[in-house]
């Protein structure tokens, strides 16, 4: 067990953040698809030291039955993290945080799925935080996007999220730990991307309507990029295929 | 009108594919006059419809498929059956046994019973209720031998290929009997096991390489490569 | 758990906010009539009502004495629950908090915590040995819509009702003085604003059918000096960039106005 402490500095005088990067760059983020043998779909991303994975099951039967609705699919979330993912062991059994982000995580994902067309099934998403660094919130819908695509389930579009916040007096995009811990703020949004939708916002901390517009509009640049990466995920088991054979 | 992708161009869900005067076909939906892909696939234009051949899926029974189940449940009435698909199948007993079906003398469980494979074929099915079965027609009823390979269903046109091209391939290449379900599973019977093995290794060959072009040549020089062997 | 609406209402219920009307009768941005009652249960250490309309809530504050958390030590700890209570409606269960109640908890929870409207450091008695927890505990009556702006005002009103006891330290334990009270040291005001958007339309404070009918809930909280500290979207639906503007446009005002009333 170790506590992390407060750094003294969360931008230093060349206006870098705790982890060298510029206040509008993102962490390094890697997509992998279909990364799990059992799961109809999966995915994970590291973002940063932040390391996640998804597995969708279904659309299939819903049990117990009686949370089954009658003109479209469940779609029922949980977001967990191990217990060894953060720095003092947390305890495996859900927190209320947990099971706030499972609904928002769920809500952010069910405006791009066509749950109309599967009546009295459910679509199970498990999302287990390996490792938690900031953003786990964020990371999990992208790669719970992924999951679903990956699963065949027909989806509007990709869902993808990234935050933006103050440190230290400056806007930021995409926080990692510590900026979120001890940052003035943090708002992390989902989006459609492709059809200028937000699914997902949220803010704690504090924000003046400017700032907060700016921020916004950094998160949504920050979405676009992912969206693009999540975009290029997808192709990649099959390009490699093709790239493979057309030797 | 535009197009935004090119024929075979992969695609992912979101993408606008199509703008203008098309029809959104298969794995598409339109919203005004804009045609977004829903699924991961292959693009498509035929006679002004946009699809998307997806590249991978799950079953959606349609009445008149020929599946391969297994036995979960045994009711009053019936078998439930779990046909790979979102809802689980019921099979009835009076399919079998016919109007002379005694709920309560006739043992299901000798017909059928839980953990058996069965080759059915869907005889209704509309989203409200489960999907029906019957093994009525001939070769349909209890799977006794051979071995099922898994494939993703989107991939199984692929398997059977053009006027059964493919399938007609593998059997001559394999000296397998192969009967394809439509919900992605696929009863693989060779005289000797290693046919089999070739057989399963063929067609997880053709779920992993169809979306590049050449497979038939692929499959066919695989096939031949072994023979020589 | 969603409540069925006759096709046919929610038909004439969109259509009615399109003209910009409401089927109470209320304008698109205006609130039903509130009603605030401070110390209404004489064992808590600070206790209010609200009626938002035909929604109620009450919240009742309780103080004790705990050990801080070891990142904060020198800070007291605030802790907010809520409880559907079965009688309030009948899609209320019994049961521990479902993530609807634990959804609303932690909305009002972050409004307060971030606009900082309790000094813990005031709340500190023995620094990482002994502080006061304040526990606000929310009590859904009755429901008829907008949980969360009924549950942030009636908390804030309590906590505003709220009479610490007086203490001293003996030989490191601390004496509660019965008989010595002052008031909660309260710093900042965040009122919550809740919006509902239905069809095109944005509209505030949703009754009930409102909520059955909108596609998406959207939370903002507003500090006494015009800064936004916490945001909630909630329901299955989506929000364009415009649409958050223009919740944004009105917001300031909209929360200096329930202020008003909750301050008095």
């Amino acid at each position: 067990m170790f506590l992390e402490k407060r750094p003294e500095k969360l931008i230093d005088k060349k206006g870098l953040r705790t982890d060298g990067r510029k206040p509008d760059e993102l962490r390094p983020i890697k997509f992998e698809v279909g990364v799990l043998g059992n799961a109809d779909g999966s995915a994970r991303v590291q973002q940063g030291k932040t390391i996640i994975l998804a597995a969708v099951y279904g659309p299939r039967e819903v049990h117990p039955r009686h949370l089954a609705l009658p003109d479209r699919a469940v779609l029922r979330c949980r977001y967990h993290m191990a217990p060894f993912s953060v720095s003092r062991r947390k305890s495996p059994a859900p927190s209320r945080r947990e099971m706030e982000l499972s609904k928002v995580i769920r809500e952010a994902l069910e405006p791009a799925i066509f749950l109309e067309r599967y009546p009295r099934t459910s679509i199970d998403l498990f999302i287990e935080v390996l490792q938690a660094d900031g953003g786990t919130r964020c990371a999990s819908i992208s790669v719970a996007s992924l999951a679903l695509a990956d699963a065949g389930i027909p989806m509007r579009d990709l869902v993808a999220a990234c935050a933006a916040g103050k440190v230290d007096g400056k806007l930021v995009v995409d926080l990692n730990d510590v900026e979120d811990k001890y940052g003035e703020a943090d708002v992390p949004i989902a989006m459609m991307v492709g059809l200028n939708a937000v699914t997902l916002l949220q803010m704690d901390g504090m924000l003046d309507p400017k700032e907060f517009r700016t921020a916004l509009n950094m998160a949504v640049e920050g979405c676009r990029q992912i969206y693009e990466m999540q975009k290029e995920a997808l192709k990649e088991k099959y390009a490699l295929i093709r790239e493979e054979l057309e030797k | 009108m535009t197009l935004y992708f090119e024929r075979r161009d992969l695609v992912v869900p979101g993408d606008l594919l199509a703008e203008g005067d098309y029809t959104a076909g298969e794995n598409t939906y339109k919203v005004d006059d804009k045609i977004y892909a829903t699924h991961v696939g292959l693009m498509e234009v035929k006679n002004n419809t946009v699809y998307v051949i997806a590249l991978h899926s799950f079953y959606v029974p349609k009445v008149g498929d020929l599946v391969i189940g297994k036995v979960v449940d045994i009711s009053l009435g019936g078998w439930v059956v779990d046909i790979n698909a979102p809802y689980l199948a019921m099979l009835k007993a009076s399919d079998v046994f016919g109007k002379s079906f005694k709920p309560f003398k006739d043992d299901l469980s000798k017909v059928f019973d839980v953990g058996d494979l069965i080759l059915a074929k869907v005889i209704a099915y509309d989203r409200t209720r489960n999907p029906l079965l019957t093994v009525k027609e001939p070769g349909l009823g209890k799977i006794t031998r051979g071995r099922i390979v898994s494939i993703t269903p989107a991939k199984v046109p692929r398997v059977i290929g053009k006027k059964g091209s493919m399938i007609n391939l593998l059997k001559q290449g394999t000296k397998c009997q192969i009967t394809v379900g439509m919900n992605g599973l696929v009863l693989v019977i060779g005289k000797r096991p290693e046919n089999e093995v070739l057989c399963v290794r063929a067609i997880k060959k053709i779920e992993r390489e169809s979306h590049v072009s050449g497979l038939t040549d692929r499959i066919a020089e695989m096939l031949r490569k072994e023979a020589e062997k | 758990m969603r409540t069925l609406i006759a096709n046919i209402k929610r038909k004439k219920l969109v259509q009615l906010i399109s003209e910009g009307k409401r089927s109470d009768g209320r304008d698109l941005m205006e609130y039903r009539p509130i009603v605030i009652e401070r110390g209404i249960i004489e064992k808590a250490e600070g206790s209010a009502r609200v009626k938002l309309g035909e929604t109620e809530v009450a919240v009742g504050v309780k103080i004790e004495v705990e050990r801080p958390f070891e990142d904060t030590p020198d800070q007291g700890i605030l802790t907010v629950n809520a409880e559907l209570v079965p009688l309030a409606s009948p899609t209320f269960e019994p049961g521990p908090p479902d993530e609807n109640a634990i959804e609303l908890a932690r909305v009002v929870d972050r409004g307060i915590r971030s606009a900082e409207a309790i000094d813990l450091k005031e709340l500190c008695i023995i620094p990482g040995e002994k502080v006061f927890t304040v526990f606000v505990d929310i009590y859904v009556l009755n429901h008829d819509g907008n949980l969360i702006d009924a549950s942030a005002m009636c908390a804030l009103a309590a906590l505003l009702d709220t009479k610490m006891f007086g203490y001293e330290v003996k030989g490191g334990e601390v004496v509660i003085k019965e008989d010595e009270r002052h008031p909660l040291p309260i710093k900042n005001h965040p009122v919550s604003i809740t919006f509902a958007k239905l069809g095109d339309e944005l509209v505030v404070d949703p009754s009930l059918e409102e909520e059955q009918l909108m596609d998406v809930r959207l939370t903002m909280t507003v500090e006494d000096s015009g800064k936004i500290c916490a945001i909630q979207k909630g329901g299955s639906g989506f929000l364009t960039l415009e649409e958050i503007d223009k919740a944004l446009s009105v917001v300031v005002d909209k929360a200096e106005e329930i202020r008003k009333l909750v301050v008095g």
